[in-house]
């Protein structure tokens, strides 16, 4: 898959391991989520909305990568293996991540 | 910690100097920051295993980052530091931080608030594609992580920090396909006066310019932008504007757009500031006095409070601290205080120039085509918001924004909230002022509900 991030300086840090999906990757120790998964593919998740108007066919606007960086927008939320959610700009990658583009589906109490 | 309870709220330059001025009068005050390293956004720091040394990751001001971090450490011992921890609230006199799943109400007997500036984005038709980034954030990635946002970046927007990234990335290696400025040339030349306020900043604006065209990047000044291109799939794959009357097409797959930045005023807004409509900069602002008194208790440094840069809110962070101390009854430097007013007063007329050299492309944003997205949180269209006032008679923010849920999304209205304003005031007819001001809302930022109470 296509990185969107490219690594200009500090490329001499010690590997690390992580699966994005299923799929196995490698980054560099001192990355942040974000860093380490947008220098292995091009996307951290997809827009759960479609355009509001004029009627959208798609079901979502689009995949998403990110926007400010700092903690502000929220736009890099993705997930974790047990559920939980992470900002993938403000935390640090660590060996052995399990994470999800996708949010693990919700259990809702059936009241119908 | 004696009687006094001091919170200071960030550890950028603001908030540094604010601490050291109340570690200064014996006191020790509680310094809450959400980073893991304090230095703020301008000096942040890369991780600690990064090896880049302060010249080569802040430049001119390699110095004063330098300071700024050394300064922090050593106040260390004489402070109560909280990083990784988010102020969600103030009310009644407290506090709210959560940390690590736990949340403490903490009570002050005064509240310095230097939380900083976030990005001031003017929608632009295609700005939800992967790729497109603030301006800021194209800076931090490379600063912090020592990445490029792409391979082939796009820089659009307007103001010192478009020039200071693109220089950065063109200096770093990156490819940089083109430098957009919404802003006419001929404003800058208009506003020199003011900006010869800080003569070492204009120059240093110069010289960007120069490195910019030097590096053979187009540099294109009066652009009207059209469209960033891209596919829900794949994201960005270009930049369209209008230019002295031709259409010029930029190809690339990353977009850092900015024009400014704006205070994250939130906290201050929880902690019951007044605000005032500033029609030089288009936006509500926090009114203090001259010093950074907010009422309540409450004081404001740096660019939280008012947008004049990181040098400046070394100063306002510093004088907030002083007010805060004398109201509490402790003797402050009185030729220390005014010479940081003087200081205060020199940044504040070269800021009045920047904005008037730089403006906030008003007129592009109420004009933007309706098939546009302005919220990009939930994919709000541009003809929603316009259908809250014109057919659900929505007369103010509050309103359009409950009837649209332009503000209502993950980022709570700090990447379309002034853009919104602009587009309900087209829409209405009316001044933007009428349009009323986004209420602050906690938490400011969303945390989970499985927080623990752990009050001190």
């Amino acid at each position: 898959m296509t990185a969107r991030f490219r690594r200009l300086v500090e490329t001499d840090r010690p590997p690390v391991s992580l699966t994005i999906d299923g799929v196995s990757v490698t980054a560099l120790l001192g990355d942040t989520l974000m860093v380490a998964m947008l220098t292995n593919g091009d996307a951290l998740r997809t827009s759960e909305f479609a355009a509001s108007e004029p009627a959208a066919p798609e079901p979502s606007d689009g995949r998403r990568a990110g926007f400010c960086l700092m903690g502000a927008c929220q736009d890099c939320w993705v997930w974790t293996a047990s559920g939980a959610r992470l900002r993938a700009c403000s935390t640090p990658v660590q060996n052995g991540m399990t994470i999800s583009t996708r949010q693990p589906e919700a259990t809702w109490a059936n009241i119908a | 910690m004696g009687e006094h309870r001091v919170i200071i709220v960030g550890a950028g330059p603001a908030g540094v100097r604010a601490a050291q001025a109340v570690v200064r009068a014996g006191l020790r005050p509680i310094v809450i920051d959400e980073a893991s390293r304090a230095g703020g956004q301008i000096y942040r720091r890369p991780p600690e295993n990064f090896k880049r040394d302060h010249e080569a990751l802040y430049g001119t001001e390699a110095a004063r980052a330098r300071a700024i971090h050394e300064d922090f450490a050593a106040l260390l011992p004489h402070i109560d530091y909280r990083p990784e921890t988010l102020v969600w609230n103030v009310a009644e006199g407290h506090v709210w931080a959560a940390h690590e799943g736990e949340t403490q109400a903490i009570p002050y007997n005064a509240l310095i608030v230097c939380s900083g500036a976030s990005d001031r984005v003017a929608p632009i038709k295609g700005w939800q594609a992967a790729g497109c980034y603030s301006l800021g954030g194209a800076q931090i990635a490379l600063k912090a992580q020592g990445c490029a946002i792409g391979h082939r970046v796009i820089f659009l927007g307007s103001g010192p920090l478009l020039y200071l990234a693109a220089a950065q990335y063109v200096k770093a290696g990156a490819e940089v396909a083109a430098v957009l400025d919404t802003s006419p040339f001929w404003l800058r030349v208009k506003a020199a006066p003011k900006l010869a306020a800080m003569p070492e900043l204009l120059w240093q604006g110069v010289k960007l310019l120069r490195d910019l065209k030097r590096a053979g990047v187009p540099v294109l000044t009066g652009v009207t932008p059209v469209e960033i291109e891209g596919d829900p799939q794949n994201g960005v794959s270009g930049v369209t504007v209008r230019h002295k009357g031709a259409v010029r097409h930029f190809a690339g797959d990353a977009v850092a757009m900015g024009w400014h930045v704006k205070p994250e005023a939130q906290i201050a807004d929880l902690a019951r500031a007044t605000f005032a409509f500033d029609p030089a900069t288009r936006q509500w602002l926090p009114q203090t006095d001259a010093d950074g008194r907010a009422g309540n208790a409450l004081y404001l440094g740096g660019d939280g409070a008012r947008v004049l840069g990181a040098r400046s809110a070394e100063v306002t962070g510093e004088l907030a601290a002083m007010a805060a101390l004398a109201d509490l009854g402790l003797t402050v430097d009185a030729d220390r205080r005014r010479w940081l007013l003087a200081e205060k007063a020199n940044y504040a007329t070269f800021a009045k120039g920047l904005a008037q050299a730089f403006p906030w492309p008003h007129e592009l944003v109420a004009a933007i085509p309706d098939d546009a997205i302005v919220c990009r949180c939930e994919a709000v269209t541009a003809a929603a918001l316009r259908a809250s006032v014109s057919t659900a008679h929505a007369q103010e923010a509050n309103r359009a924004k409950a009837f649209s849920r332009v503000g209502m999304g993950r980022c709570q209205g700090r990447y379309c909230g002034h853009a919104s304003a602009e587009i309900i005031a087209a829409a209405r007819a009316v001044s933007l002022e009428k349009t009323g001001r986004l209420r602050g809302q906690a938490p400011v930022k969303p945390i989970p509900v499985s927080l623990k109470r752990n009050d001190i």
